[in-house]
């Protein structure tokens, strides 16, 4: 460092200067070598103790595609997909109504949240499931005559799935309305006069101008939240809904192989949340459409890699 | 001249307005004739932007009436009363007003042509070819013909303001409204701004406009109003405000701005 300050006063012969450019010696990274030997021994001893285990790796796949297995696959989908759907319906309307220029529904809207964000979804979950204990039927009267919209006993109607589906979907519209709040409040106040500006009333000024921007804040963490959704109707288990765990146990309480199920189970959720992953990166993509230049392109596989590569959850504002 | 100019357009009365204790507008008139440029003129906090954003409702104010094309802005004008309008209701009234923003304010997730179209389809139900149409017309004499694909955050801050003044065109207001549009641009894109409203105002458009460009306001003004502390202190032609204020406050700020 010190003769290197001083040629450049002196100016000696091989210093910058008329002669051509002069090599250039790159930093050598050899942390990365080492991290990847330690990786590497890492993995063959982990693989070692896995082929020393005592599991039938070879009857796994036949459990990916048994019929119980399946059944759990598709409950788990479809109690995710609409509870998460309903939590985004709910959420939205419960944002709008935190964000309204109306006291009352200001008030609501944060006891609702308080409520619903406050109580474990396990409990949430049983309070449903068992409130025939409460209210042994259901009924909605038509006013001004004796005939019954509904009329039901309580325990035909709150099916494990209808138990499990209000408990996981309540929950999660009470954190949905936090992210799209988020949303709505990331949006520069500058835009919503610009759009009042040429007109636009409250209703066009929120769905032409404020939500499709906020929807870049909104869409990573309703991501995250969709694949802790997938994951959390495992707990849907406990009351007795064939989701995939229920069907796991199902299986392996009789067939007496509870890793392998287990396993097979696990290969599942990956997929369904790798699936999810792609998702999310599709709906990143679109709603970034002015703001990334759009010439990315690539093999679907880079773009799954590069969503893969940075994992939701720590992407993810919450 | 047109036959309509001379006729007041907008007019504002005794206009107040307050954030907490501190009163920015106390008690505010001004007038404007169809086909007029007035330029607002004040150091910062003298309430130049607060009595602009009250003339298209973005501000309410607390007391005072402002009135254009005899109509009260946020209110209905019925049985001798003003009756307060719903936001829907105001909306209406701010179809006929344009407004340029200081940070311009385009919506970043809508290309340049997008931008245009907006009010005029979603506010007016312009049939989308006949809006486009118009819209490429109105960038082309703005200068941004060739930039109706672009997404706003690909252009400079002159061109951004150029197409907000295109947006705002869109809507074929009566009276357009300028919060210091060239305040936020790098000093060599202020020009061709300028050059754009010039040429709005040649064209007979009626503007009000809050700026410190003191030499657009002798050179296109056909009227300066100048503010202090909320209230007017001096005001009429340009030559007069600027050229030989009578006030003590305006050659201070004069002093100022033009040193």
């Amino acid at each position: 460092m010190a003769d290197r300050a001083g040629a450049a006063l002196t100016r000696p012969v091989d210093a910058p200067g008329d002669s051509e450019l002069l090599p250039q010696v790159r930093i050598r990274h050899w942390g990365r070598w080492v991290a990847g030997l330690v990786v590497l021994a890492v993995l063959g001893l982990l693989l070692q103790a896995i082929s020393q285990g005592d599991i039938d790796y070879d009857s796994i796949p036949a459990l990916l595609t048994q019929d119980v297995i399946l059944e759990g696959l598709v409950d788990t989908i479809v109690l995710a997909v609409i509870a998460q759907a309903g939590a985004i319906v709910i959420g939205t309307v419960v944002a709008l109504m935190r964000t309204s220029a109306n006291p009352v529904l200001r008030w609501v809207s944060w006891a609702y949240i308080w409520v619903f964000r406050g109580l474990p979804v396990l409990l949430q979950i049983l309070l449903w499931y068992n409130i025939a204990l409460v209210f042994p039927t259901f009924s909605i009267p038509i006013p001004f005559t004796d005939a019954y919209l509904l009329d039901q006993p309580a325990n035909v109607i709150m099916t494990g799935f209808l138990a499990a589906l209000l408990g996981l979907g309540l929950n999660e519209s009470a954190y949905m309305a936090e992210i799209v709040r988020a949303g709505l409040t990331s949006v520069d106040r500058g835009q919503t006069e610009a759009a009042k500006s040429i007109g636009m009333g409250p209703a066009k000024v929120l769905s032409r101008v404020v939500l499709p921007q906020a929807m870049r804040v909104i869409i990573p963490p309703t991501g995250n939240d969709f694949i802790n959704m997938l994951k959390g109707t495992s707990i849907a288990s406990v009351i007795g809904f064939t989701e995939l765990i229920h069907a796991a146990n199902a299986l392996s309480s009789r067939s007496l192989a509870v890793m392998e199920t287990l396993l097979a189970v696990a290969v599942w959720y990956m997929v369904v949340v790798s699936v999810a992953n792609v998702g999310q990166y599709y709906l990143e993509r679109h709603y970034n459409a002015s703001i990334r230049p759009t010439g990315t392109r690539g093999s679907v596989w880079a773009k799954v890699g590069g969503s893969l590569r940075t994992p939701p959850f720590m992407r993810g504002s919450r | 001249m047109t036959a309509a100019q001379g006729e007041v357009l907008v007019r504002a009365r005794g206009l107040r307005k307050h954030y907490g204790s501190l009163e920015v507008l106390r008690g505010v008139d001004l007038t404007v004739r169809r086909g007029e440029v007035v330029v607002l003129l004040g150091a910062s906090g003298a309430g130049k932007s607060t009595l602009l954003r009250c003339v298209n409702h973005l501000e309410a104010a607390d007391g005072g009436e402002i009135w254009v094309d005899d109509v009260p802005i946020g209110f209905r004008h019925d049985g001798g009363k003003l009756h307060e309008l719903r936001e829907a209701e105001v909306a209406k009234q701010r179809a006929d007003i344009g407004m340029v923003f200081q940070r311009f304010n385009l919506f970043p997730h809508r290309t340049v042509l997008a931008n245009v179209t907006e009010g005029p389809v979603q506010v007016r139900g312009v049939p989308r070819r006949e809006a486009e149409a118009y819209a490429r017309e109105l960038l082309e004499r703005v200068g941004l013909g060739d930039k109706v694909d672009a997404y706003p955050d690909r252009l400079s801050g002159g061109q951004q303001q150029r197409v907000a003044i295109a947006r705002a065109l869109a809507m074929r207001p009566k009276l357009l409204l300028f919060d210091e549009p060239t305040s936020a641009l790098d000093p060599e894109l202020v020009g061709e701004v300028l050059a754009v409203m010039t040429e709005l105002a040649r064209e007979g458009m009626t503007m009000i406009v809050v700026t410190h460009e003191i030499a657009f306001a002798r050179e296109v003004a056909d009227h300066v109003v100048f503010m202090d502390g909320g209230v007017v202190v001096e005001e009429g032609p340009p030559e007069q405000v600027i050229g030989a204020p009578q006030h003590e406050r305006t050659r201070a700020f004069l002093a100022r701005v033009t040193a």
